[in-house]
């Protein structure tokens, strides 16, 4: 059973000697951090931090951009539903709690809510419909680009009844806040591979020079992302901090120029508030002039009360790396991700959901 | 994924992953793919032509690292 | 506390289990359902007889492999052969919305005409009700099943033992994905098929070869990392399952990596786990191979003593992680 190009980068024989490799190099106790939630899911998935060396620890970001994402958002997100639209959304921001309810609940109340995998299936919807549809964006820089051409196309296409709500925000922005940040100890970055498929190098190596941290551009697939560390340790243990690709087949320094040229065509990048974090200047995505007409906020007055924040939630700190999730006092307890509290729980790329679907201290 | 269709007019491809396939959108790719080639795909788009140049280099310093290390037990 | 049935309680999973827990199993409670196997076995005239039931609200009705009405007779004769029993009589009920045509009700009956020549049971009692129309969807089927238990053995979710190999007749997620697929409108080269199908003529030539069958269950909503959860619970076993041996169809595990979804949570039709004591495993393999509903049957794990309750997965790599039950709902009405 051969899938081509993905099989071949899951060999054991070869993850064995990546493994052999670190454990021969790795001598000082490292941190390092990933900023991208199908890293935190797979590093779960194929049990890299029980195979790897105590001393080599790997710590979570905010690479879920439906953690990210405000509670004051999601209240607006679940506002809006109650509009006579139809809402289209990523799976994901389903269950995520609001300061009251969720999508899901909504749902099962009667209101529309659609579940989509691409953004031009919520185009196709206004299509198909009179109804107006609101598309939430919610993403990085590997989502936001689609988001653009879909908006692009209605434009083509003089669609009326189709907008788009922006929550859209930018990884190295995040990165440069948690790396400058006093109290955390980050010693290089395993940067996320879809994102930097767009973005390319230069981001990062403005970081590495900047704040002398050590970044490696990493594939999914287990053995890219032992390659990565593997590349980040030689680094450190020479005392380098420079950026590097190892996901060479898909990450050129340059990023893709035309994914970037639609993103850009339509959103330029603005504050926004991070959960966790609070603001972080010009790590959102606000629409342009010339395609305002597609921003929710040109069609919806959409206002919320105070957002309710869970009691003794820590998703915050875990975002930013501050704490892992099984030091956050409800996790497992009380939060589960049949009862998640937070967002970190209840996404499919939040760190909580990946540490608790792939726990392994409970196995002999 | 495999490229197994084209078409141009409206801008879409069709994929194959182990017999599944799909239509996704070629707006922001960064090469039009041809049949055959490999694309990575996120959210209905072809978001980048994988470099099979690239790809196999990297599995032939993995093949490397197995023929020059000592058997393990 | 459950205020509102929401869908997930309807999904096989964790929730579902919660509701029979809370709002059933208080008012219900005996010995034989609180056992929570997929038939109830018990003693009649020095006899022990199963019985079964189960409701068929699959969308859409007709799928590439089968349709409610094949699903409905399949899986009713398996929930039997489950616990060891030959399955004897069926009752069927349907419940049919006003307008559905009587050409798609024709594809349905003969479809279950075919089901029970095959699984050698009979229809002896049925009901038929028909509703105003969006009061149901097009149709919904119950069945319910009686059989004998003819061998020996003990066969229950609660037997498992330590050192047991756990087997599986074939390819896993089939019916989950096939459904899913049709349900997202996602093409193929050749369409995923749902791999319902009558099990207990299998079962019964193994039950002839071997009593060591300890524990056996169809692993439909839910899937399969469900189904081990429930029996590691019940026996009071740990259970490891190797990530290498789990045998998937190369067209599921395409889907499953567009769709982001696990096949190991997905419903079979046409699929049993079995615990087999370790040195009658290749007894059991034998027969298996040489019928066509286990001719690609393997052994994807083993019982360990601890931790109990528990199920994990060992990863290709060599790491593992738990492997829990379904939580949520990723597909409502799969069977």
């Amino acid at each position: 059973m051969k899938l081509r190009y993905i099989d071949e980068f899951r060999d054991p024989e070869v993850a064995r000697r990546l493994l052999s490799e670190i454990k021969k190099i790795s001598r000082r106790p490292v941190r390092l951090m990933e900023v991208c939630g199908t890293h935190t899911m797979n590093i779960g998935r194929y049990g890299l931090r029980g195979l790897l060396p105590h001393h080599v620890q790997l710590i979570s970001g905010p690479g879920c951009p439906v953690c990210v994402t405000t509670t004051k958002e999601i209240d607006m997100m679940i506002k809006l539903a109650e509009e006579d639209v139809t809402v289209a959304t990523f799976g994901d921001l389903m269950r995520v709690p609001g300061s009251h309810t969720n999508l899901n609940h909504q749902r099962a109340r009667g209101a529309d809510i659609r579940v989509v995998y691409s953004s031009f299936d919520a185009l196709g919807l206004a299509l198909k419909n009179l109804k107006p549809v609101v598309f939430l964006g919610v993403g990085f820089e590997t989502t936001a680009p689609t988001v653009a051409a879909t908006i692009i196309e209605a434009k083509k296409r003089r669609v009326r009844n189709f907008s788009v709500f922006s929550a859209h925000k930018l990884i190295p922005p995040a990165m440069e806040a948690l790396v400058s940040s006093p109290d955390l100890r980050i010693d290089g970055f395993i940067c996320p591979g879809h994102v930097s498929v767009i973005i390319g190098l230069r981001p990062y190596k403005v970081l590495a020079e900047r704040y002398k941290v050590p970044c490696v551009i990493t594939g999914f697939e287990p053995l890219d992302i032992l390659q990565g560390i593997l590349m980040l340790i030689k680094q450190i243990e020479k005392g380098k901090a420079k950026a590097e690709i190892q996901y060479t087949r898909a990450v050129k320094e340059e990023g893709n120029l035309k994914a970037k040229e639609v993103m850009e065509e339509v959103f330029s990048p603005c504050d926004a508030n991070w959960r966790g974090f609070g603001l972080i200047p010009q790590s959102g995505l606000c629409f342009k002039e010339e395609y305002k007409e597609f921003d929710v906020n040109s069609h919806f007055d959409i206002k919320v009360d105070e957002a309710k924040e869970p009691l003794s939630c820590r998703c915050g700190d875990v975002l930013k790396g501050k704490i892992i999730p099984p030091q956050c006092p409800l996790f497992a307890k009380v939060c589960r991700p049949a009862n998640p509290i937070g967002p970190c729980m209840v996404s499919s790329e939040g760190s909580c959901a990946a540490y608790y679907k792939y726990r392994d201290w409970e196995i002999a | 994924m495999k490229v197994v269709k084209v078409n141009l007019a409206k801008n879409v491809a069709k994929v194959d992953i182990g017999g599944t396939q799909q239509w996704i959108r070629l707006d922001i790719v960064n090469e039009v793919p041809k049949i055959g080639d490999y694309v990575i795909v996120h959210a209905g788009f072809a978001i980048y032509r994988l470099d099979e140049k690239e790809a196999q280099e990297t599995l032939s310093l993995f093949e490397e690292m197995l023929r020059h290390e000592a058997p393990l037990h | 506390m459950i205020k509102q049935i929401i869908l997930d309680h309807g999904s096989g999973g964790k929730a579902s289990h919660d509701l029979i827990k809370e709002a059933f199993l208080p008012f219900f409670d005996n010995p034989l359902l609180a056992e929570m196997n997929d038939s109830a076995v018990f003693e009649v005239g020095g006899k022990r007889l199963a019985f079964t039931t189960d409701s068929y609200t699959v969308n859409p009705i007709i799928f590439p492999g089968g349709d409610i009405g094949s699903l409905a007779i399949h899986g009713t004769v398996n929930d039997l052969a489950m616990c060891g029993a030959r399955p004897l009589y069926l009752s069927v009920g349907f419940i049919i919305e006003e307008g559905l045509s009587l050409e798609i009700l024709e594809i349905i009956i003969s479809s279950m005409k075919k089901a029970i020549a095959e699984a050698e049971v009979l229809i002896i009692t049925g009901d038929t009700k028909v509703v105003p129309k969006e009061q149901v969807d097009k149709i919904f089927i119950n069945t319910a099943g009686i059989g004998i238990v003819e061998t020996n053995c003990n066969i229950s979710g609660k037997n498992a033992k330590v050192g047991d190999l756990i087997v599986i007749n074939g390819t896993i997620g089939d019916h989950g994905m096939a459904i899913l697929c049709q349900r997202e409108g996602i093409n193929f080269e050749t369409p995923i098929k749902s791999d319902t199908a009558p099990l207990n003529k299998l079962v019964e030539k193994i039950l002839k070869k071997t009593n060591d069958i300890h524990a056996m269950r169809d692993p439909t909503r839910g899937g399969v990392a469900t189904s081990l959860n429930e029996i590691a619970q019940q026996s009071k076993v740990g259970i490891e399952i190797w990530e290498e041996a789990l045998p998937f169809s190369e067209s599921v595990l395409g889907a499953a990596e567009i769709l982001g979804i696990d096949p190991l949570y997905l419903a079979n039709e046409g699929k049993f786990l079995a615990f087999i004591k370790r040195d009658e495993v290749d007894k059991v393999l034998n027969v298996m191979y040489s019928h066509p509903y286990g001719k690609e049957a393997t052994i994807i794990g083993e019982v360990k003593p601890e931790p109990k309750g528990k199920v994990w997965l060992k990863s290709k790599i060599g790491g593992k992680h738990l492997l829990d039950m379904l939580i949520g709902e990723p597909l409502p009405r799969i069977c």
